[in-house]
């Protein structure tokens, strides 16, 4: 059913249609409308039976969804940012368990200087967790990722990140269409764990391992992944049989045919990439998009397939690694290792930094004629940043980062308007 | 694609007006984005909210930079924040207040503009007078409505009874005929004179 409503509602609404048998959370923005509706729904009892039970932290969130999911429930949370940092030994145990938990996390920058605005730093920051991680473009594919998430996570025993962006598709209402509950029985079966606790028939989950064995159980995970690159694209073949549209997968690529330039990027930003291309293209730049939508497993072949016929392509990622560079953008690179392909990294986005299609325009005219570094901070106000070196310079108690930035710019405090 | 940005504060229902704008749309079988501009929001505080609305999937994710048009729930923001910032040069401005442009400093504002396309309402007191709140945000839907054509008053009222029920879905949707007539007869009685 069509249906006109925030993305984090349409969260909640498929994540019921999943029939979860435990939710646990603990509130953090942009994250906290899901579990709220969720919350709801269990206490109004349209959702049941379904367990909601209230944590202390995101710590304890994850080791609840770990053990509903030991115990054979199918178990689904929500985090978001320093949330998903709190959690991340828990988010280790999951995957290392083999454990099929659904989590969303509404991708929110990392503090510090805290900031509660979109960017991939914290998802990403768990990209070797060993759980898989799917970004959503629109409100529809993440409501559609979540269903096929569960289908996924519980065929392979291993844990998954649906990732949508905070507050730009959280707090975003568009039209999404709603499946019915007959076509998400259809596709998804009742969980049939691969180990469960059962007094009945008792065998303990967690052992502790010795390097006699251990480099086997990680290897098998690794091998998890690797199934599951075969895995996404049949799964979401098969979500189109039932639900009639395209939604999920490994990549998609967009005029991207006869593309000299092709442009990667992750997320609701595609969307804007996609109208900027479809400007520069009318204009008669060859250019083109690949989205990812599986950056965990991270598909190799697909990128390397999609790019080989391309002369350049530049990652746009909202992600930073400090001291390096992209992180998006380091993987992209082994994909088409070999090839000679001239590649460029731009940093977007960070702590919620607008991307506008003007922006746009300049930096793909800019990698299209090759004139981009290796790296480009888009949009980086420089006079900001040579000021406060310039500072450190001269002073040693140059006094707090944040703090100068904010009084150079003649910001009060965070802006929200 | 016409875009439109709404200025309010906390409390207000800047970003739940931007949402029913969507639903409103999305009534008539219309493409429609509506997002808050992701801040926290404190009771008071600026608030800044958007709505797109189009023919076809909007795909674009960038803030509205030039709105075509601009509704402004709190008065008191004109001295705060430039509101009309980036504004399209044939843009709608819909304002909260019983004064007048002209009264209110703005006249300025009006020169070389279509005068037809600037309206104030009176909208808080339409919601004192109808839901016994002083929330503005549904009676200036209503007048939008009124001022551009863009969305019809049935599908203000459709996206009101969505979002409320019982008394005060009544009440707003008293307070929003008669935001719709206030600025239907104002633009009017202004076209005639």
């Amino acid at each position: 059913m069509l249906k006109q409503t925030e993305g984090s509602k349409a969260v909640a609404e498929a994540i019921a249609l999943c029939r979860p048998e435990v939710i646990c959370a603990y509130p953090i923005s942009p994250q906290t409308h899901i579990v709220e509706a969720l919350g709801e729904m269990v206490k109004s009892g349209t959702l049941t039976p379904c367990e909601f039970i209230n944590v202390e932290s995101e710590f304890a969130a994850m080791s609840v969804a770990i053990g509903a999911s030991a115990a054979g429930a199918r178990a689904y949370t929500a985090t978001a940012s320093q949330g998903l940092l709190f959690m991340a030994e828990a988010v280790y145990n999951a995957s290392g368990l083999g454990l099929p938990i659904v989590m969303t996390v509404a991708n929110r920058a990392i503090g510090a200087p805290i900031n509660i605005w979109n960017d991939h730093s914290d998802s990403l920051s768990q990209r070797d967790s060993g759980w898989m991680q799917l970004f959503a473009e629109t409100n529809q594919e993440a409501l559609d990722l979540h269903i096929q998430a569960f289908r996924l996570a519980e065929e392979l025993s291993m844990p998954i990140m649906v990732c949508m962006d905070g507050f730009i598709l959280t707090h975003a209402f568009e039209r999404v269409n709603m499946p019915s509950q007959e076509q998400v029985d259809s596709y998804l079966p009742p969980f049939e764990p691969r180990q469960v606790l059962d007094p009945a028939d008792p065998v303990s989950i967690g052992a502790m391992v010795g390097p006699e064995a251990f480099m086997e159980v990680r290897y098998l995970a690794h091998a998890k992944q690797m199934q599951a690159l075969e895995r996404i694209p049949q799964l979401a073949a098969e979500f189109k049989k039932t639900f009639g549209r395209d939604s999920g997968g490994l990549v998609r690529s967009y005029c991207i045919e006869d593309a000299e330039t092709v442009i990667i990027a992750m997320g609701s930003v595609l969307g804007t990439i996609k109208d900027v291309v479809d400007e520069m293209r009318e204009e008669g730049h060859k250019i083109g998009v690949l989205g990812i939508i599986s950056y965990r497993p991270f598909p190799l072949t697909e990128v390397r397939a999609a790019l080989i016929g391309c002369k350049r392509f530049l990652v746009l990622e909202k992600s930073l690694a400090v001291g390096m560079g992209g992180i998006v953008a380091t993987d992209v690179r082994m994909a088409v290792s070999g090839t000679g392909l001239k590649g460029y990294t731009a940093v977007a986005g960070l702590g919620g930094r607008p991307i506008p299609k003007s922006s746009l325009h300049t930096l793909f005219r800019q990698a299209e004629k090759e004139e981009l570094p290796p790296v480009t901070f888009l949009d980086l106000d420089w006079d900001a940043v040579n000021k406060q070196l310039e500072r450190e310079k001269t002073t040693r108690r140059s006094g707090p980062v944040a703090e100068n930035i904010l009084h150079d710019k003649g910001i009060v405090s965070a802006k929200f308007g | 694609m016409f875009e439109v940005r709404v200025h309010g504060r906390g409390g207000q229902g800047v970003v739940t007006a931007a949402e029913m704008l969507s639903v409103a749309a999305f009534e008539e079988g219309r493409h429609a984005q509506a997002f808050p501009s992701f801040g926290s929001e404190r009771t008071g505080a600026p608030v800044v909210a958007f709505c797109r609305i189009a023919d076809k999937e909007i795909r674009l994710r960038e803030p509205v930079m030039e709105p075509d048009a601009i509704i402004v729930q709190d008065p008191t923001l004109l001295h705060q924040i430039d509101v009309f910032a980036g504004m399209k040069a044939d843009g709608y401005v819909l304002l909260n207040s019983h004064h007048s442009f002209e009264k209110l400093g703005l006249g300025e504002l009006l020169k070389n503009r279509n005068a037809a396309r600037f309206c104030t309402l009176p909208a808080t007191e339409l919601g004192l007078k109808h839901v016994g709140r002083p929330i503005p945000n549904v009676p200036l839907l209503a007048g939008f409505a009124a001022l551009s054509g863009i969305i019809k008053l049935e599908s203000v009222i459709k996206a009101i009874n969505e979002k409320f029920s019982g008394k005060v879905a009544l009440g707003n949707i008293a307070a929003a005929e008669e935001a719709f007539l206030f600025v239907q007869q104002k633009m009017k009685g202004q076209a005639d004179a």
